[in-house]
């Protein structure tokens, strides 16, 4: 019934119409205008320096000005910082993710199950702000932890625990964890446990059951993970702004420098673009996978 | 009299009167990875949760300064009330979460609605285009915003934030309420259409009462997204557009006060609330035969 058919398709163009009007105008464009504008130069008063010949600033190479400045020692080493601390994060949250996730999709009694998956899903959805607020109440040197040590003797000089790479990594780390437990739990949830039986009775020791029979099983959640910590924990600059030390700078907190306080939108939008290039190219990475495996996306 | 039957080789060895090395029973009692599985996840519980029970326990401590506990006391709640930045920052972040829910509730119900119906051509795109908010580093999304109010010479306020918080709200409402069509009897529709009730009947009569607990579970998780949001908040909120989260922040910079610790508390509760019950409302099954009545 093609006239049923096309009149079905007509009311779907006009549901999805207020999404592309809005997702358009105030998400896709603002992309794009920020990308234009990265080929721009920064204004004496923090707006953008007009351009008299658009063809010979072009021909110059001044359009790629803020790009070539993006790549100087000083911000290469940010990046390398970053890059470090995100990678970081992501192991460090996939090794405590999987022994948690494991229990609550295959050992747990299942009628706790509803309940420490949503102990799990509460901190994903509660602020990330305050959550990473009470490790300042905890490591601060007036800190519960300090308190604590300086009470029972243990040290008598209280450490300097805030402020520094370590404080950010815990921040990090904390802040990420759902994002990493979920996905794990959703694939080692469908896991055929029978599979295991199989394999143990077929004289695989546990060892070699776990790494060649569970992991290869569960890789659509531990590569969905591993996406869904990264590309946050690259691009974030609250908790290195909150917990990191003067020199805990991450692009995140360069990009935010450049639009807040120096005011250089050209330059911030230039880095803002890399680090999107940089995400988009690991999405692109993710979508293969899955299309590859024939497997459904989980993020 | 006969004799009684020879004990077969199976019950020697369950009453472990022949040992044949050891033995597995078939329940097995926990063992030790299990019990270490368990272990390991309640120290990760603790991880998770202490220091939200500590924010807590703070904002009811009569210490100022100090982390050591001196009694119990509400000093620091009533503190909030007669604390103008903060009631204004409330007041702002109310207005801007209850505009954002309606929209963003509105405009993603439709949007799913599209995605579960039919196969039209530009769907793919739209799922792409829902997914990106979610995914791309909220930073590029505020960098971005903020720039495009810049060119198009917006002055910030509280309608820009509204405009980015629905920007970046209708793909949760989207993917949630798609989530519940999935389940979706279609047949239910048919049969109502068959039945004669025209399109928008059989939304507003069959359809509506089925995915609604998917949309008031959508508007639950957008309400708490808008009410916590500070990373694209802070690029697009102007003067005077100060947001609960950005008071918080700002107050952080300066240093820990009690009132932090309350107001956040206050916050953490709101927000646990909605998230429960929205969790609760997307497990809701979908009903399979006849409504509920």
């Amino acid at each position: 019934m093609p006239e049923v058919r096309k009149r079905r398709n007509f009311a779907a163009y006009l549901q999805a119409l207020p999404t592309w009007v809005v997702l358009g105008v105030f998400f896709l464009l603002p992309l794009v205008i920020m990308l234009v504008i990265s080929f721009g130069q920064r204004g004496t008063y923090g707006g953008l320096k007009p351009i008299e010949d658009v063809w010979a600033y072009i021909s110059s190479g001044d359009f790629l000005a803020n790009y070539k400045r993006s790549v100087e020692p000083l911000y290469l080493s940010i990046y390398w910082r970053s890059l470090w601390m995100a990678v970081l994060t992501t192991v460090l949250c996939l090794i405590v993710s999987y022994p948690i996730a494991y229990y609550i999709a295959v050992v747990a009694p299942a009628r706790f199950k509803n309940l420490l998956l949503g102990l799990v899903v509460i901190p994903f959805w509660t602020s990330f702000l305050i959550r990473t607020y009470a490790w300042m109440l905890i490591l601060r040197t007036e800190g519960l932890l300090n308190t604590v040590l300086l009470a029972t003797g243990i040290i008598h000089q209280p450490l300097d625990l805030l402020y520094n790479d370590s404080a950010v990594m815990i921040g990090l780390v904390y802040g990420e964890l759902p994002f990493m437990i979920l996905p794990l739990y959703a694939s080692l949830e469908k896991l055929d446990l029978s599979l295991l039986e199989a394999a143990l009775d077929l004289g695989a020791n546990k060892v070699a059951t776990f790494f060649r029979i569970t992991v290869p099983l569960t890789m659509p959640g531990i590569v969905a993970g591993i996406i869904l910590v990264f590309i946050p924990s690259i691009g974030q600059f609250v908790i290195s702004d909150l917990l990191g030390g003067a020199k805990s700078i991450l692009v995140g907190n360069l990009i935010q420098n450049q639009f807040a306080v120096a005011r250089n939108k050209p330059f911030g939008s230039a880095i803002a673009f890399e680090l999107t290039a940089v995400v988009l190219v690991l999405l692109l990475g993710y979508a293969w996978y899955t299309k590859r495996k024939g497997q459904e996306v989980l993020l | 009299m006969s004799a009684p039957p020879a004990e077969s080789a199976v019950d020697l060895v369950e009453r472990k009167v022949v040992r044949l090395g050891p033995v597995r029973p078939v329940s097995r009692p926990v063992s030790w990875e299990k019990r270490l599985l368990g272990w390991h996840s309640f120290l990760v519980y603790l991880f998770l949760y202490v220091p939200i029970v500590i924010l807590i326990l703070y904002s009811f401590n009569r210490s100022k300064q100090t982390a050591a506990w001196e009694g119990l006391t509400l000093d620091w709640y009533v503190r909030l009330f007669h604390n103008d930045l903060i009631l204004k920052a409330v007041k702002n972040s109310l207005i801007v979460a209850v505009t954002t829910t309606f929209a963003a509730t509105i405009i993603g119900t439709l949007a799913a609605l599209a995605l579960a119906r039919s196969s039209f051509r530009g769907k793919g795109a739209t799922q792409a285009a829902l997914y990106l908010p979610i995914i791309i580093p909220e930073i590029v999304g505020g960098a971005a915003l903020v720039t495009f109010f810049g060119v198009t010479q917006m002055r910030l306020s509280l309608v820009t934030v509204i405009i980015a918080h629905i920007a970046f709200c209708i793909s949760y409402v989207a993917i949630v309420v798609r989530a519940r069509l999935a389940g979706f009897d279609r047949s239910l529709e048919e049969a109502a259409s068959d039945l004669g009730a025209g399109p928008w009947d059989t939304f507003r009569r069959v359809t509506l009462p089925i995915i609604l607990p998917g949309i008031v579970a959508g508007a639950l998780l957008v309400f708490t997204i808008s009410i916590d949001d500070y990373v694209i908040t802070s690029f697009v909120a102007g003067v005077g557009a100060t947001t609960l989260p950005i008071q918080i922040y700002s107050m952080l910079k300066v240093g820990v006060t009690p009132e932090v610790n309350a107001v956040s508390t206050l916050l953490l509760l709101v927000t646990v609330i909605l998230i429960v019950v929205s969790q609760r409302l997307q497990q809701e099954p979908t009903p399979k035969g006849g409504l509920k009545k």
